[in-house]
């Protein structure tokens, strides 16, 4: 029985002293890769210096212009759909009982109240895949997961035009269906060999407020959003847009102060720290890496009409106007890359003020945040080769065509 | 008594594992915890969220870091 345990602890010792060593040589080749870039990179170099310089430029302007009215908002709604909308109840549609259209409806937009991070992504996509509604459902919502959620589409309507974040919202919608639907009809045999069984979904909360008073409480936040981020209209506009752009700092006040009343009326203590810890939650998970992202945008690609390290007629050459080309590259190179969350703003910013047409930056949009090779492999590891092909095939073609048509109409 | 703590390894899952080892700690019993990162094997349990725990082949908690008393609970005989 002792030599058990030994032979047990051992092996775990011996697990624990490979990932260390992993660790280990990981961290000598990085430390090596940072000595080897700041001996021989020419930093003196003018176009190195400007290009550090649009680095800090482009965080200022997203510290200045997005940060307080626009991303802190949002991270707050997030966290409060996080706490508040039970998961339980949106879940129960994936079931293998659940009826067809009700699945795929909900798939197709639950990533905004589901997914915020991708690790409930993989697993409950695993989960629908094997004992739930099927690979269709399954498929239609590890696309739309980490597509529309409500922090990428404020940030991209904010930072890259309303135009292109409706679109963005939109296009995430549809192809979650459609991707859906085509998997569930290109392998529709054997949707038949899923397993069945008991399936746990978490456990609803028993609210103490109606749908109604939920509602509105997201509503109220989602309306504080839009107001506080509201864009100064063009100089010569006349009408309600200026006005209500001179009052909107009221608006936002009044906003807050139904939220304070709501807050003190509906919700206990308990519950609002629960919100306030989401919040931060996110707060610390994404913003280091927005940060990061937006260093290293600025870095390459510089703010809209300033150059950078990359060269303004190469990405216009790759990726400018609207030719099949240029959207399939768009979409292609999406698919493979992996954009930590929200990252794929600045970055897409930077290509578009460096000529990237407006149609490949939807398609890159499009195909970008929901496939990655890193991801790929996961997926793939779930439910085969061919199937994770086909699923990729899908989003990438029909990220191209989407490409194609909004480049023709906003050129 | 057997403990399976299903999670791909994000910040909950770890906190999760934390606690159930400072559940198990805490009351003495004897028992092996082991963490499931492999998806298809969390799918296998039919969970659909993590972090879920497992006892003994039955599932406690899904979605969720349970509280310590809770977890407490599952571990008596």
């Amino acid at each position: 029985m002792d030599g058990d345990v030994d032979d047990h602890l051992r092996s775990i010792e011996g697990d624990i002293r490979k990932v260390m060593e992993m660790k280990e040589r990981t961290k000598l080749l990085l430390i090596a890769g940072v000595f080897l870039a700041a001996y021989y990179i020419p930093w003196d170099h003018a176009l190195i210096r400007q290009s550090g310089l649009e680095a800090f430029m482009m965080l200022r302007e997203y510290a200045r212009e997005h940060v307080l009215t626009c991303l802190i908002p949002a991270f707050f709604i997030a966290g409060a759909i996080a706490v508040f909308v039970s998961q339980g109840a949106i879940l129960k549609y994936f079931g293998s009982q659940a009826s067809k259209i009700l699945s795929y409806s909900v798939a197709s937009v639950s990533g905004s109240i589901l997914a915020v991070c991708s690790c409930t992504v993989l697993p409950l996509f695993a989960g629908i895949y094997t004992r739930g509604a099927g690979i269709g459902p399954a498929t239609a919502f590890l696309y739309s997961g980490p597509a529309i959620n409500i922090l990428a589409i404020t940030l991209t309507a904010k930072v890259l035009g309303w135009q292109m974040g409706l679109a963005r919202a939109i296009g995430a919608v549809v192809f979650a269906v459609i991707t859906g639907l085509l998997m569930a009809l290109i392998f529709r045999k054997d949707d038949a060999a899923r397993t069945t069984g008991q399936i746990y979904v978490p456990d609803a909360d028993d609210g103490k407020r109606t749908l109604l008073q939920d509602g509105m409480y997201l509503l109220i936040m989602v309306l504080i959003l839009i107001f506080a981020a509201f864009a100064r209209p063009a100089s010569d506009a006349t009408g309600l847009w200026p006005m209500i752009f001179a009052y909107k700092w009221y608006i936002t006040v009044v906003l807050l102060s139904i939220l304070a009343l709501m807050l003190k009326a509906w919700f206990t203590r308990d519950e609002c720290v629960n919100w306030i810890d989401s919040t931060w939650g996110f707060m610390k998970q994404i913003f280091p890496l927005l940060i990061g992202g937006v260093l290293v945008a600025g870095f390459m690609l510089g703010r809209p009409g300033h150059q950078a390290l990359i060269p303004e007629h190469y990405v216009q050459s790759l990726l400018g106007g609207n030719s099949l080309w240029a959207n399939l590259f768009a979409s292609v190179a999406g698919a493979l890359m992996y954009f930590a969350t929200l990252t794929e703003i600045p970055i897409l910013q930077g290509l578009i003020g460096s000529g990237m047409g407006k149609g490949p930056a939807l398609a890159l949009l499009l195909a970008g945040p929901a496939l990655s090779l890193p991801n790929m492999l996961v997926i793939g590891s779930v439910m085969g080769v061919r199937k994770t092909a086909t699923f990729c095939s899908i989003i990438v073609i029909m990220s191209t065509i989407a490409g194609l048509i909004y480049g023709s109409f906003a050129g | 008594m057997e403990i399976k703590v299903l999670g791909p390894g994000c910040a909950r899952c770890q906190q999760t594992e934390k606690i159930v080892r400072e559940a198990v700690a805490e009351t003495g019993v004897e028992a092996q915890i082991e963490k499931i990162t492999d998806t298809m094997k969390i799918a296998g349990y039919g969970v659909f969220g993590t972090p879920a725990v497992v006892v003994d082949g039955e599932v406690k908690s899904v979605g969720k870091i349970p509280d310590k008393e809770e977890i407490k609970a599952w571990l008596e005989p």
